[in-house]
């Protein structure tokens, strides 16, 4: 570009136009008009897919704003049984109402005093009403409210109940699950509160000297030690140092293991002899698993450990807490021999060990739990249809299917005897976690069935139940005999 | 009863709205000066009775007749600025008009909304701004010394800067506006004006290296005040409009290309060196691990947005208020809320247009000088608009820019006012010069 300074005058302004000038414009416009069109596209796309998931937040209060036009929707079970409603009073006073008292107490939750459970996941559909046009008309100009969608559940009501009357009035929590998609059928937490009373309750509930926590869903957020289940994660390793030989490990167990200054005793000190890994998995021999823990690459367990996602985010959408492995290579021997057998620091929640377990069912593949089929307005035409999402694998089919070896042997001729049975056949571990010394163990079991084909899977934990196959396996029999029966 | 009405007339606005928007594309594509004009009569006609609509429903909602007599001056206004711009000038771009009076409108409905006290204030900002701006396509116009005289608007942009910088008042962690006798006053909307001023008529005298070196220095020093103010999204436009005039100005890519470089590598040592940079960043990110914290402005706007949907909440039916300065930088989020998202986005494609018109502007203008005016304060519209939807959205990371006509802020309104007024001016310059040519 020349300017002539001398001759600038207000003629100008009218020199020759600048093609090249203005083609640069023209580049530079259209690079922010694709700024905009991006922005756009990201703005259309949140509305579109992110937003409900987004908006569907305790620290949004917007929603309660819905609560005004819309009269809030029902959650069902998955054969229909109303799990919560909202009725109408006289004075037109709208009350939650929860026909099955406690039995749903955790994974429905409530709604007054904040909300919980699906009470909350579910809270913008329950408070969304797609009702047809006409309808809604209707009661705009009747003054009535239109009522909200139909949240239907993945839970069975039969099993949710043999569930709730096993675990009886002592403390601990019990999940039933589908391994090849994820559906949650029943998750019971004790000890529990009613949802129909909890605004009397409250004062109870929260007082500082109630050290039961009935609000808390032990299901999702109580840690435990994962006792001899914990050999599920110890076995996988050893899979993993020793493809080809891992199972011609041996050991002689004489009910206490001693390794200098350090002893591990077997569960009431039971001389177990001489034991393969096969059978030490399904005797639970704390010895031979100890042992075994001291000859793994202490850097590769944790590995394994974070791989089945301990110390990470379990993708769950209720809320719960991260279980907890620490044991670093480079370790003392004592944190070693405890941690391969599931005690010392490690901690677990019930639905972390079922989420294991049922990876191992599914041939490595974890598919992330859920609780919500599909919504409805209240005609029954579906608003949304939730499909099973796989988390990716957590392990090889071919180590799955080592791992089903095992877990086999435990019901056939170990601590799960108490599930044998020719209707079907289990596989699983029982544990008893060992946490107060004074104490009786936590009674540990997860297992699936049928193994040839699995389509169950549980998790049972009662604190303080003493063993897990006298206490925890036996719950999960009655459990599988009714899916069995029923489906 | 009510409710129905509430909702037809919600889904009315945004029908209008989209309408409008469509009519204001469809313009560029018509070429019969009788077309066109019929085409801003729907247009005004779209913008009024959206106008009246909303009213209507906050009428409803607040029963409030002081908003009825508010609405009444409003509708005079918007009526009358068009009137205004007739009297005095023959040749002006209608579309210009037009849209500078829908984007007031937006505000005019948003904002007493969000608090009738600033939208009062803000209303009578705006008729002043129009009386004071209603001379300047008239200076543009007669007065050519304006392109002699670039240190005047160097050094007065920089004193400006300075005098903020110095002895400014902080809001939200940036150093922005200087109090006078309790007016708050934020210079630095002026001196974007100042700046392209001072660029543009730089430019025009020559593009050798020396002026290259001089204009870069001052321009780096305008960008560095403003990044030791914390005003990182201006500091943004600052450099970017550089760079960008200086490719349209000397023509030659390798300005650009370095530009471009030196923004990039400015961005990565202001992130290792702010603590404030990082904070935004990280805000941006994953703004739900601080929900009540650092996240909690966007994750409220998000859940503004998000809660409105498509169709959004309808007037006074959502929760804007709980957006920290919703009614400055995060009214987007407002209008989203509770206007619709569709209702949004056809705001953001109305500030493309009027982006687009400016470019268009700057295209027909054949003096440097009148180009580059045309085109930075375009860029400057423009990306002040990407800024702070993008922000708002998280799209980008929020930067805290206001939304030109439509945010709350007496400094804002009044600048863009006289960026309007100076691309009226360029428009009426090129106008009277085809005229006057074809004429003979």
């Amino acid at each position: 570009m020349k300017v002539n300074k001398k001759t600038q005058s207000n003629s100008n302004k009218k020199s020759s136009s600048n093609p090249k000038a203005n083609r640069h414009i023209l580049i530079l416009t259209y690079s922010m008009v694709l700024l905009f069109l991006g922005l756009g596209g990201y703005f259309s796309y949140f509305l579109l897919v992110d937003s409900n998931r987004v908006i569907n937040n305790s620290y949004n209060a917007r929603l309660d704003r819905f609560a005004d036009r819309v009269i809030r929707g029902e959650i069902v079970s998955n054969d229909g049984h109303v799990l919560a409603q909202t009725q109408v009073n006289e004075e037109g006073k709208e009350i939650r109402v929860y026909p099955y008292d406690s039995l749903f107490a955790h994974v429905v939750g409530y709604s007054v005093n904040g909300k919980t459970g699906l009470e909350s996941l579910a809270n913008f559909y329950l408070l969304s009403s797609h009702v047809n046009g006409v309808e809604q008309i209707i009661n705009e100009l009747a003054g009535k409210k239109n009522p909200g969608d139909r949240v239907v559940t993945t839970l069975d009501l039969d099993l949710q109940k043999t569930a709730y009357d096993a675990l009886g009035n002592r403390k601990g929590a019990i999940i039933v699950m589908e391994p090849d998609t994820g559906k949650v059928l029943a998750m019971v937490s004790k000890p529990d509160y009613n949802p129909n009373t909890l605004l009397s309750d409250w004062d109870q509930l929260v007082s500082k000297d109630n050290a039961t926590g009935q609000l808390l869903n032990r299901a999702t957020q109580g840690l435990y030690p994962p006792g001899s289940t914990f050999k599920i994660v110890t076995a996988l390793e050893s899979m993993r140092e020793d493809p080809e030989h891992y199972k011609e490990y041996t050991f002689d167990c004489h009910g206490v293991y001693q390794n200098g200054e350090y002893s591990i005793k077997c569960y009431h000190d039971t001389v177990h002899g001489h034991q393969n890994l096969t059978q030490a998995f399904a005797n639970s021999c704390n010895g031979a698993f100890a042992n075994l823990g001291l000859n793994l690459d202490l850097g590769q367990l944790k590995n394994t450990a974070d791989g089945l996602l301990f110390n990470s985010e379990l993708n769950l959408e209720l809320p719960y807490k991260k279980s907890t492995y620490v044991l670093k290579s480079g370790a003392d021997i004592w944190p070693v021999l405890q941690t391969s057998i599931g005690q010392g620091q490690t901690q677990i929640t019930p639905i972390h060990n079922a989420m294991i377990t049922a990876a191992i069912a599914n041939g490595g593949t974890l598919m992330n739990p859920y609780f919500i089929d599909h919504v409805e307005n209240v005609g029954g035409d579906v608003i949304k249809k939730n499909v099973p999402g796989s988390y990716g694998n957590l392990m090889t089919a071919q180590e799955s299917a080592g791992l089903t070896d095992l877990m086999k042997a435990v019901v056939l001729e170990g601590t799960g005897s108490r599930l044998k049975t020719d209707v079907y056949t289990a596989a699983g571990k029982t544990g008893s976690a060992e946490f107060d010394k004074k104490k009786e163990t936590h009674a540990w079991f997860v297992g699936f069935a049928p193994v040839e084909h699995p389509k169950v899977v549980i998790s049972v934990i009662v604190e303080e139940g003493g063993s897990g196959g006298q206490t925890a396996a036996p719950i999960a029999k009655t459990l599988f005999d009714l899916y069995f029966t029923k489906y | 009863m009510i409710n129905i009405f509430s909702d037809v007339s919600r889904y009315l606005m945004i029908l209008l709205m989209a309408f409008y928007t469509y009519l204001n594309f469809r313009y560029f594509s018509v070429k019969n000066e009788s077309k066109k004009s019929r085409l801003l009569k729907r247009q005004y006609i779209l913008m009024l009775i959206n106008h009246l609509l909303a009213y209507l429903l906050i009428w409803i909602e607040t029963k409030d007749e002081k908003l009825l007599s508010f609405y009444v001056v409003q509708v005079s206004f918007l009526v009358g600025y068009p009137f205004l711009y007739r009297l005095f000038y023959r040749y002006r771009s209608g579309l210009l008009i037009t849209n500078q009076c829908m984007l007031l409108s937006i505000g005019f409905i948003i904002l007493p909304r969000l608090s009738f006290d600033r939208a009062l204030k803000q209303f009578v900002i705006v008729v002043a701004a129009t009386l004071v701006t209603w001379l300047i396509p008239f200076i543009i116009d007669r007065v050519w010394q304006i392109s002699k005289i670039p240190w005047v608007y160097g050094i007065g942009g920089m004193i400006l800067l300075f005098l903020v910088f110095f002895i400014g008042t902080s809001s939200y962690g940036a150093q922005l506006s200087l109090n006078v006798n309790g007016f708050s006053f934020q210079p630095l909307e002026f001196v974007k004006i100042s700046y392209v001023f001072f660029i543009s008529s730089m430019f025009y005298r020559s593009t050798n290296i020396k002026t290259i070196l001089t204009v870069s220095g001052i321009s780096a020093l305008h960008v560095l005040i403003l990044v030791f103010s914390k005003d990182l999204g201006s500091a943004l436009i600052f450099f970017v409009t550089y760079v960008f005039l200086l490719f349209v100005a000397t023509g030659q890519w390798r300005y650009l290309v370095s530009g471009v470089s030196m923004g990039a590598l400015g961005s990565v040592v202001a992130y290792q060196n702010f603590y404030h940079v990082r904070t935004r960043v990280t805000a941006w990110l994953n703004p739900w691990s601080d929900i009540a914290g650092k996240g909690y402005q966007v994750t409220q706007s998000l859940f503004a947005i998000g809660t409105g949907g498509w169709f959004g909440m309808g007037l006074y039916r959502g929760m804007p208020g709980k957006i920290p300065v919703v009614e400055k930088d995060f009214i987007f989020s407002a209008i989203s809320e509770e206007l619709g998202g569709i209702y949004a986005l056809c705001v953001m494609l109305l500030f493309v247009g009027v982006f687009i018109q400016f470019i268009m502007i700057a295209g027909k203008m054949q003096a440097m000088f009148y180009k580059l005016i045309a085109f930075g304060l375009g860029i400057i519209l423009g990306l002040q608009v990407f800024l702070n939807i993008g922000g708002v959205t998280k799209f980008i990371p929020s930067t805290g820019v206001t939304l030109p006509l439509i945010s709350y802020g007496g400094s804002s309104v009044l600048s863009t006012f006289i960026v309007f007024g100076i691309v009226q001016g360029l428009f009426i310059l090129k106008r009277k010069e085809e005229d006057h040519y074809e004429s003979e």
